[in-house]
Formats: C-alpha cells, structure tokens, sequence
C-alpha cells in the first residue's frame, strides 16, 4: 500500500493505493494520526479511489479515524470507493456513519 | 463433496502471507466458473481468516505454522479450511459475535463476514491445541461457453 496526503483549507486528504489488511492497518493509522495532530485540520477526507481490497483490519483505521474526527467536532468522508472496497463498507454499516462521495470536489463544492 | 481438485498449504504467522495467502486462494478458485465479485468475497474471508490466526490464535507470534486446504467440487462448490495450532478459542459463540473483538483496532467482523458470504461456517477449537475454520459456499454458475 502506499499512502499520500494533502491538506486543502483544514481538511486533510489522504490518497492511499493497493490493499488495506492488517500488514498495512498499523502503519496506516500512525501516519493519518500524526497528521492529525495538528488541531486546525476540522475534516479527514480518505480518497479509497485506487484501493483494490480492505478487510476489517481496514475497518478498524477508519472507524478509529471516525471517533476521533467526531470527538473534536470534524467532519469525515469516504471518496471513490470501488463497488467492492464499497460492499464491504455498506456491509459493515460505516457508510451511515461516514459519508460516501463520487470523488473529492463533490465535497467541495457541496 | 466430492473432491474435483485441491491445493493445501503451509505458511508462519506472519502479516506479509495474508495478502500471500488470500491471491493464492483466489488464483486457485478462479477455476471455478464463478464471478469476480464471489472472488472478491473468497478473499475477504480468506484474510480474516487468515488474520484471526496470526492475532488471536498466535497473539502476532510470526513464526507459526498456518496450513490453507482450498477443495473444489465437480457442482461449483468450494471448501476452505484455515487450521493454526495456537491457544485455542475458549468461547466460540461469542467469538463469532458482531463486534465482539479481543482486539480493538479492529472491528471484530470477521466472523460476520465469513457466516454472510459463505453458505456454511464451522469452527473447531480446542485450548492449547488449536482452531480449524470450515466454510463451505456453492456458487451458481455461469454458463460454460460449451453449452452455449
């Protein structure tokens, strides 16, 4: 898996590609928390466009990202999900905790 | 079942042989006439799996022994048997309930996921001995280009 970031007037975007188990999940975690504490940053956008497999390993990062984005009042959105990264995330019930959108403008401009 | 063909396999406990382990999988069950999306499925559950052994049953130990045995029948059928030889599972029903994890950075469905896609799920265990999960699912085929 490899992982990038951008932060985009307080919301940080992170771009990750390949496959989210539990080989990745560790390191995945550490790097969007580093990232996040800086206390500006109100919204935690996670781009799963180029993620071709998660499991609930995965699961656990952004449900772990989620209670902590709602503890300090942020918002989170899940964008670009392939129909089967995204079977897994409706399956899971996450999807009617976190938003899912197309792709990331569709944040902006709403 | 009736056994058409089957591959079995060893590996330690280690996180780089989940992903090994589940593309093995799915690459051996491709013979089968069934989607890519029931694919997508064998490999989900194939890596919880896979992952319950190396942290539950082996508490991230990476050197233990692990053994995959993927039968394929002559209807479509598939059986997939995760076996550790770890501390063993003290209460299986509750193991296998939703978010019940002894882990919480994960989300403790893996078991749900393995009982949604796959038609039958039997767990074995026994402390100190071991755990075997056996799934079975039959997929509906797609017409062979044969018969068409």
């Amino acid at each position: 898996m490899e992982v990038d970031c951008k932060v985009v007037c307080n919301s940080l975007i992170v771009r990750m590609t390949g496959e989210i188990d539990m080989l990745v999940a560790e390191r995945l975690r550490e790097y969007i928390d580093s990232r996040l504490k800086d206390h500006k940053i109100q919204t935690l956008i996670l781009n799963l466009e180029k993620i071709t497999f998660i499991d609930s390993s995965g699961l656990g990062v952004i449900i772990g990202r989620y209670k902590k984005m709602s503890a300090r009042k942020g918002k989170m959105y899940i964008v670009g999900a392939k129909k089967s990264v995204e079977q897994i995330l409706f399956f899971s019930g996450i999807n009617k905790l976190i938003p899912m959108c197309k792709n990331e403008q569709e944040i902006f401009n709403s | 079942m009736i056994i058409k063909n089957y591959v079995k396999f060893e590996f330690f406990s280690r996180p780089e042989n989940v992903a090994f382990a589940r593309a093995s999988v799915a690459a051996f069950a491709a013979q089968m006439n069934c989607t890519l999306s029931d694919i997508d499925e064998i490999k989900l559950v194939i890596s919880e799996a896979v992952s319950n052994c190396i942290i539950h049953a082996y508490d991230n130990k990476p050197n233990e022994k692990i053994v995959v045995t993927v039968s394929l029948g002559y209807d479509s059928d598939l059986e997939l048997a995760i076996e550790d030889f770890g501390k063993g599972i003290s209460d299986i029903q509750q193991a296998i309930q939703p978010s019940f994890s002894s882990d919480d950075t994960r989300m403790g469905m893996g078991f749900t996921f393995m009982h949604s896609f796959m038609d039958h799920v039997e767990v074995k265990s026994a402390l100190g001995d071991g755990t075997v999960v056996r799934m079975k699912r039959r997929f509906a085929c797609i017409a062979e280009a044969a018969d068409a």
